[in-house]
């Protein structure tokens, strides 16, 4: 090595953006007809050039883009009345209680039918408005990439978080054959009700397409502090500029290459890192709306499901044995 | 290079300062101050853990301490009866007795007010002030909680310091709760029970009145099925996730109202399993039944005696949860046995005693209570019969199901015929009031022993579900 770098010097950790390469402003390139133009005049905000380009805009919205926004912009004013009626139009209210608040699917009692507003009919129009936005927001990602050129991998990673999204709140409950089996619009909610549907199926610890789920969400987590500290780790061999490393092998991409050879015998090469990061990102709600979808259509109890398959361990008895009194016939 | 220096300090300075920040934070997200200690309750390695706040825990053993009971009066003397005018249940009381028990009551429920909070001043006979109409029922349900609900209370027992702790009205009672202001005409905003930050659920989200379905109506709690597989027609758990939501509700209210958490009573794996959980899941599960019989049999009749301002915003009249007794201990005032120095609370006097509970007799259910070995009805229990024959024959739509149970003590064999020939009884009773035979059910109890062991009046019984 040609230079001494002192070891705990945060400036070579590299973990903030230290140069800022400024070039002329551009739009990009140019669209064939039928295509809208793009909006707003690019300019430089250097702060954002501190964690990523300092460029801003200009944005190209699109007929896909509008239509996605107003229809996202309704099922966000709708649930946001919604919650404000629920606090009898009190904004302070809805401010302290915002986190508590929900836009509720109907009760059981009312099935696949449509109910009156007031019942979780604005439920049933905001999930049609919020659906459609997503999807046409779906597909300018889509349109969006092969106008460039690119492949469509970010549009597919979208659709497997759009898969688990449609699971929780249309498919499962079509096949529970009731609109109230779906998620509420709302933050402390939506979490009651996850903790309550894995109560009702005896633990959804038990599910192991939850589990397989877990292993891609903390594999994601894992590949992606891996992969970015190898790459920053490198930086000071022009490792960042992975395309180049990959065209042109160098000595960041040997180093790296070499790091985890020596470390765990394997390593990824500078390609495959990403296609790693990308199945795991995709498989964790890919194989989650796997588990939720079986979760009640055909699962009922994921804990007896488990004993069944003698999936669930042994414990030593310490307590003395407790007999549920309703199997007594006990009424005392 | 004082710069540099100079410009080092200060951006240590502000990670010092973030840090700090974002400390503070995190601990007011707990919302509780350490130190937390964790007490080992199971297994090793299976998360069955109860946690302590010993600086909180210190707070609450010194607000939950059971005043000292005054000398036990001697029971020789004139009774009470035969002294004061109008004393319908504790007229077997020595006047003295009598007197101490008064004093107590006064001392736990109504200590600033006095003995005039429930009595006219000129006359202590008459039955004017509402309070001493509830007063007298109170006592009668002590004695009832006492007597009839061991399981739950033990021997330890109840008194009415138990609840009221100083309060003429205990100070954790519920009502149902009241609607939104906007609720009637509005087409948004609909908070289904639930959704609004309530202390009922531990500041949760949850529905914010489980105790409406629970403790007063008879909703069933268990949301979990017997089958690893969804299944069609009979053998479905229709049970929704808003009903898992409701059970979710109740259970944080009881961590709430005892202090404890989920594992004091399950086991962490699964909460449904009753092999591998502590006993004390049994005794809330009397719990439960014991709230919703006070609520029932002692608070709702009482709802035409309280005045306006005592009710709920929807007039009904205040109820108990586990909160009522328990004020965040697992054992309401640390398992202080108070009760068996007031002896007068622990059973209702009976004269002639027969021994068995009162036959009940309800619109959906009736139950009738046998001697031991005996399959006939008599004095109080053939009243009870009588009843149901006459709501039998009062309304021709409605269909009997009988059950006949016996008590642990003895020989299976013989129990198990002798709670065959009881229901027996009740059935030939219907029939012989020309009852038609097809209205007239007869079903074998899962199990007819009804208690674990030994003799158990409340055992020896007949129940007839009439729908």
């Amino acid at each position: 090595m040609a230079q001494f770098t002192p070891l705990f010097s945060l400036e070579n950790q590299n973990l903030l953006t230290a140069v800022q390469p400024v070039g002329p402003l551009h739009d990009g390139p140019a669209l064939p007809s039928g295509d809208w133009r793009r909006t707003g005049k690019p300019f430089l905000f250097h702060l954002l050039g501190r964690i990523g380009n300092a460029q801003i805009g200009p944005i190209y919205l699109g007929g896909l883009g509008v239509a996605s926004l107003v229809f996202g912009t309704l099922a966000f004013n709708i649930i946001g009345f919604n919650m404000l009626a629920s606090v009898d139009w009190s904004p302070m209210q809805l401010i302290r209680q915002l986190f508590w608040l929900a836009l509720e699917p109907p009760p059981p009692s009312y099935g696949l039918s449509i109910p009156p507003l007031a019942q979780g009919g604005w439920w049933l129009v905001v999930g049609f408005l919020l659906t459609t936005s997503l999807l046409l927001w779906w597909a300018r990602t889509y349109r969006r990439a092969r106008q460039l050129g690119m492949g469509t991998h970010v549009a597919w990673a979208f659709a497997a978080a759009i898969w688990l999204y449609l699971v929780c709140g249309f498919f499962r409950p079509i096949m529970m054959g009731s609109w109230s089996e779906a998620v509420p619009f709302g933050i402390f909610p939506h979490l009651d009700w996850v903790a309550a549907i894995s109560l009702r199926h005896g633990n959804l610890f038990y599910n192991p397409f939850h589990a397989l789920s877990i292993v891609f969400l903390y594999g994601s987590v894992l590949l992606f502090a891996m992969h970015g500290a190898t790459i920053l780790a490198v930086g000071r061999y022009g490792g960042e500029r992975e395309i180049e490393q990959i065209v042109d092998r160098g000595t960041a991409s040997e180093r790296a290459a070499l790091f985890w050879r020596w470390t765990m015998g394997f390593n990824a090469s500078m390609e495959s890192i990403h296609r790693w990061a990308w199945w795991f990102a995709v498989l964790c709600p890919l194989v989650g709306g796997i588990g939720i979808l079986l979760t009640g259509p055909v699962v009922d109890n994921w804990y007896l499901w488990s004993m069944k398959h003698h999936v669930v361990p042994f414990y030593p008895q310490v307590y003395p044995i407790s007999i549920d009194p309703a199997l007594m016939g006990a009424k005392p | 290079m004082s710069r540099i220096s100079s410009l080092k300090f200060s951006l240590r300075g502000l990670m010092a300062g973030l840090g700090a920040g974002l400390l503070a934070m995190s601990l007011a997200g707990c919302g509780e101050r350490p130190p937390i200690e964790t007490k080992q309750l199971g297994y090793r390695g299976t998360g069955m853990e109860q946690n302590v706040n010993p600086r909180l825990e210190a707070v609450k053993q010194a607000a939950n301490q059971a005043p000292a009971s005054s000398e036990a009066a001697s029971p020789d003397g004139p009774k009470a009866s035969e002294v004061y005018q109008n004393v319908k249940i504790l007229g077997h009381l020595s006047v003295a007795e009598f007197s101490r028990n008064m004093a107590a009551i006064t001392a736990w429920v109504s200590p600033q007010e006095g003995c005039t909070y429930c009595h006219v001043a000129n006359n202590f006979a008459d039955d004017s002030k509402y309070t001493k109409i509830v007063a007298r029922r109170m006592i009668e349900m002590t004695q009832h909680v006492n007597q009839d609900w061991q399981k739950h209370v033990a021997a330890t027992g109840v008194t009415c310091y138990t609840c009221h702790r100083g309060n003429p009205v205990p100070a954790n009672v519920w009502y149902k709760p009241a609607d939104r202001k906007y609720t009637e005409n509005s087409l948004m905003g609909d908070l289904a029970g639930q959704n609004y930050a309530s202390k009922s659920v531990g500041l949760s989200s949850l529905p914010f009145d489980p105790f409406t379905p629970y403790l007063l109506e008879d909703k069933p709690i268990r949301v979990n099925g017997d089958e690893a597989l969804r299944f069609t027609g009979a053998a479905a758990n229709n049970k929704s996730t808003k009903q898992a939501e409701h059970t979710y509700a109740l259970m944080m209210h009881m961590s709430q109202g005892l202090g404890v958490n989920c594992v004091t009573c399950h086991n962490t794996r699964n909460w449904q399993e009753w092999t591998n959980n502590p006993p004390q899941r049994v005794t809330a599960w009397y719990g439960i039944r014991m709230a919703r019989d006070l609520n029932n049999a002692y608070m709702v009749p009482l709802t035409e005696t309280f005045p306006a301002n005592r009710k709920g915003v929807h007039g009904d009249v205040a109820k108990v949860n586990c909160l009522t007794c328990h004020q965040g201990v697992q054992k309401p005032l640390y398992g202080a046995a108070m009760a068996k120095n007031y002896p007068e609370l622990l059973a209702p006097y009976k004269a002639a005693n027969d021994g068995l509970p009162a036959p009940l007799a309800e619109a959906m259910r009736s139950v009738m209570y046998f001697a031991v070995g005996s399959v006939t009805l008599e004095g109080e229990q053939a009243k009870g019969l009588t009843q149901l024959v006459a709501s039998m024959t009062a309304d021709q739509g409605i269909t009997a199901t009988i059950s006949g149970y016996h008590s642990a003590s003895g020989e299976l064999a013989s129990n198990q015929e002798l709670a065959k020939q009881r229901a027996f009884t009740v059935r030939d009773s219907l029939l012989a009031a020309g009852v038609a035979p097809g209205r007239v059910v007869l079903e074998k109890p899962l199990q007819a022993e009804a208690n674990l062991a030994v003799e158990d009046p409340a055992a020896r019984r007949v129940e007839v579900s009439v729908k």
